[in-house]
């Protein structure tokens, strides 16, 4: 296959409609890309630009419109067509079978490998090693993949294209979710990639596609409303169209703590789920009206510090005070009711139940209180006024209130999670990853009231692996590193450098 | 040490018809596919297995052939099933566990109707009788043991390597764990999902049918609607304790049916203790295993029950 495949001089998508029951997904659009080119397609979450590039690979078949290859019509039913020429793609959930090798893993699109009665695995490994060496792509052919990082998991996936004998390639946001030094090495080598292969990569990062790409198309509500060279444009006219309007995300410049200390972490021990310490003597101040951000490459005890502030997760020894008062392995209802907010790093599975409608989110916490229950009977009046009023101060994009929460986009079940944990006026905000994979108007949103509630006098944990939302929003950075802090600095100080410095395990930043 | 060999001895051949389906059910649920169906699948294979030499022989002695074409028409009949079950579950996206009861319902009923139709009452079959192997049968306690059995036990007990080879070595085997684990990724590189659950639960099948012929054929030799008496469920339970692994599927078939083989042999030796909780023991024993069993998903498939859709979005 790898040999056969011709060179891909061009390829153009013309006038392609996709629609869903009730969506209109992509919505005539046209684009075009040349050999050796990087085209960067941009737009919010919802706009249309994966559904166009599953599209492209067979994967959903278009309602209207077509698409060429070097002048002449393709039609593709499934991604083996789009293999046969020369097209691969990394999605943004990796498609990887966890309990399978990575050299199986790569087996499984590798129909020369298939004979009858054995699989034919060497022919894959030498396959691997050819790719590995033409690119500097390392990966260890035989570790499972749930042993894997993300980081590794990404090689993995560009390794399988390539294998598959891919000369044009397409990455569905391939950074989002990497730590700041993975994206840079993804990026240098993405920037050698393309000096022999097409790429369309799909980010709203604006970072990298000014990096990156040659070209750069900008889709909104399923149209491309933008096309041109990168090098003409500023980042921020690039936002500016992305969004159809200017976006400046907030940035936190009141002076720091003045107030007492809201919640004192003393000598933390937490296990994780698999038994070690997750937390080791971890110890942590955060005042009334402060924002603390807590830095630190994903696994490093984030999670477990979360939960185990929640009542989450059972503390071996150490202390949590909460505004004076002792919260260590309370029960979550108790802590709860001593006015601590919590916004959960899965929001699908903790943070909302996805099948209760908007309403009933909005009042999973209060249900036993007087303000919504009535001799065990909910009061539905009064949770319909509140709920409507919540979703019109938060700007929650849905018909109405009766909707199942799961079927709303990301940025609007994260603004549900707020709106919920805001209207109970908490002392204390704990915010695991609160923008993840949110498009930047949600984003500068969820921002701006985080900023309030500061103001307002609520101290604020603020968990994220986005280096410039920790340093836009902190009064301080605390760095994790082997669920220990490493250093606490003024967020003036904390460069991106320093900060990823610390986060890798280097004590001494100077 | 002849009380432990009986028990063997009784507990080896009595495994098979577990042994066989549960490798069959393995099949299934590594494709991503909860066949409950099971039961009903082997209460077609018993009652098909034993009407070609019945049908032939009325009872009398016929030639061998013709109780191999039972045991081949049961399998067919099985394979038939699976892909019936298929139909249900992967391209009409029914519910497993539902349609699975339904299976169990529709295949021990069908058996039992259709026993009294062409049968009517209780009937023996001379079956296909013990084959000793030349020469390792003599060996002392090895030899009754291990070498002198019907011929399905053998092929039982080769079909276990074979099923960790074809699950493991084969592009077959590999195309079934990607479909039950992360169809999605199996899709993205060209797997026709749909089409290898077909095939998975096709294999499942013939093997459930095969299972319940060895029943009427080779064990009872003969058919009553109680004949698969829950096995088919147990063989269920069997992948689950042996994490979808074929020879730890052996062990929890052997484990079961020789805990089933002592009881019985407690029973023989006349103590006076209520056989109702002999009786339990094997069951009991399976519990207490899976319950203290380390219970870890993560090489399992982890897509087990749940219909692919490519253009559903997540």
């Amino acid at each position: 296959m790898e040999q056969q495949t011709k060179a891909i001089d061009n390829l153009r998508i013309e006038h392609v409609t996709k629609r869903f029951p009730g969506v209109l997904a992509c919505d005539d659009i046209t684009l075009e890309i040349g050999k050796s080119e990087v085209l960067a397609l941009v737009g919010e979450n919802g706009a249309g630009k994966t559904t166009l590039m599953n599209v492209l690979m067979g994967l959903y078949h278009p309602d209207e419109g077509r698409i060429l290859i070097n002048g002449e019509e393709v039609r593709f039913r499934s991604p083996n067509d789009a293999f046969a020429y020369g097209i691969g793609m990394v999605h943004q959930q990796y498609m990887l079978v966890p309990n399978m090798t990575v050299l199986e893993n790569i087996a499984l699109g590798c129909k020369q490998s298939w004979k009858p009665w054995k699989l034919d695995l060497s022919l894959v490994r030498k396959r691997i090693e050819g790719v590995a060496a033409q690119y500097g792509l390392a990966v260890d052919p035989d570790a499972y993949i749930w042993q894997l990082s993300v980081g590794e998991q990404q090689r993995v996936e560009l390794v399988k294209t390539l294998c598959l004998g891919a000369k044009f390639l397409i990455l569905d946001e391939p950074t989002s979710a990497l730590t700041p030094q993975e994206t840079d090495e993804l990026i240098a080598l993405l920037k050698r990639m393309a000096k022999e292969l097409s790429i369309i990569f799909i980010s709203h990062k604006l970072q990298e596609v000014k990096d990156l790409s040659d070209k750069v198309a900008i889709l909104r509500h399923g149209r491309v409303v933008f096309q041109g060279n990168t090098k003409d444009h500023s980042s921020s006219d690039i936002a500016a169209l992305m969004t159809g309007h200017e976006v400046v995300l907030p940035h936190n410049d009141a002076p720091a703590c003045t107030m007492g200390p809201m919640l004192q972490i003393r000598n933390l021990k937490v296990r994780s789920d698999r038994g070690f310490l997750a937390l080791d003597d971890l110890s942590l101040y955060i005042c009334k009206g402060e924002i603390v951000g807590l830095a630190g490459v994903s696994g490093n005890g984030q999670r477990e510090l979360a939960e185990a502030i929640n009542g989450l997760r059972k503390v071996e020894s150490g202390q949590i005070l909460f505004d004076g008062e002792e919260i260590t392995n309370r029960t979550p209802a108790q802590v709860i009711a001593s006015g601590m907010g919590y916004i959960p790093e899965e929001r699908n599975t903790e943070g909302i139940v996805p099948s209760f409608s908007m309403k009933e989110n909005f009042i999973l916490k209060d249900t036993t209180s007087p303000q919504y229950n009535s001799h065990a009977f909910l009061k539905n009046k009064e949770i319909e006024r509140d709920s409507e009023a919540l979703r019109q101060q938060f700007d929650i994009r849905s018909p109405n209130i009766d909707v199942a929460a799961g079927s709303l986009s990301g940025g609007n079940i994260q603004k549900v999670i707020l709106a919920r944990e805001i209207s109970r006026n908490p002392k204390f905000l704990v915010a695991v990853y609160p923008t993840r994979g949110l498009d930047m108007g949600a984003a500068e949103f969820i921002h701006k009231q985080l900023l309030q509630k500061r103001n307002e006098g609520v101290g604020i944990l603020l968990i994220s692996e986005e280096l410039e939302e920790i340093t836009n929003l902190s009064d301080q950075v605390a760095v994790i590193f082997k669920g220990k802090i490493q250093k606490v600095l003024p967020s003036s100080e904390a460069s991106r450098r320093r900060l990823g410095i610390l986060m890798a395990g280097v004590k001494d930043d100077e | 040490m002849t009380f432990i060999i009986n028990i063997l001895s009784l507990g080896i051949p009595f495994s098979v018809a577990l042994l066989i389906a549960s490798l069959g059910e393995m099949f299934n649920q590594r494709s991503g596919i909860f066949n409950l169906g099971c039961e009903g699948m082997m209460a077609m294979g018993a009652f098909l297995g034993m009407l070609v030499p019945y049908s032939i022989g009325k009872g009398a002695d016929v030639p061998g052939i013709y109780n191999y074409l039972g045991l081949m028409l049961a399998t067919g009949v099985g394979a038939l099933l699976g892909i019936f079950f298929a139909l249900v579950v992967v391209t009409f996206r029914a519910p497993q566990g539902i349609a699975g009861i339904g299976m169990q319902m529709f295949g021990v009923g069908t058996a039992g109707t259709l026993f009294r139709h062409f049968i009517g009452g209780t009937q023996s079959v001379p079956g296909i009788n013990t084959a000793p192997i030349p020469g390792l049968s003599r060996i002392p306690v090895l030899g009754p043991l291990f070498f002198n059995h019907n011929p399905l036990v053998y092929v039982a007990f080769l079909l276990v390597p074979l099923s960790w080879w074809v699950l493991f070595k084969t592009p077959w085997g590999l195309r079934v764990r990607a479909v039950g684990t992360h169809p999605r990724a199996a899709d993205s590189i060209g797997i026709q999902v749909n089409r290898v659950r077909y095939q998975a639960l096709a294999v499942g099948g013939a093997l459930a049918g095969l299972a319940g012929a060895y029943l009427s054929l080779c064990q009872a030799k003969m058919f009553s609607d109680e004949i698969i008496a829950g096995r088919g469920f147990i063989a269920v339970a069997l992948v689950y304790f042996g994490q979808w692994h074929p020879v730890k599927i052996m062990g929890g078939a052997l484990l079961f049916t020789l805990a089933q083989a002592l009881q019985l042999a407690i029973q023989g030796l006349g103590i006076d203790f209520p056989y109702e909780f002999l009786v339990m023991l094997p069951y009991l024993l399976v519990i207490i295993v899976l319950a203290f069993s380390r219970k870890t998903q993560k090489m399992g498939p982890t897509s087990l029950g749940k219909p692919f859709n490519r253009e559903m979005r997540t």
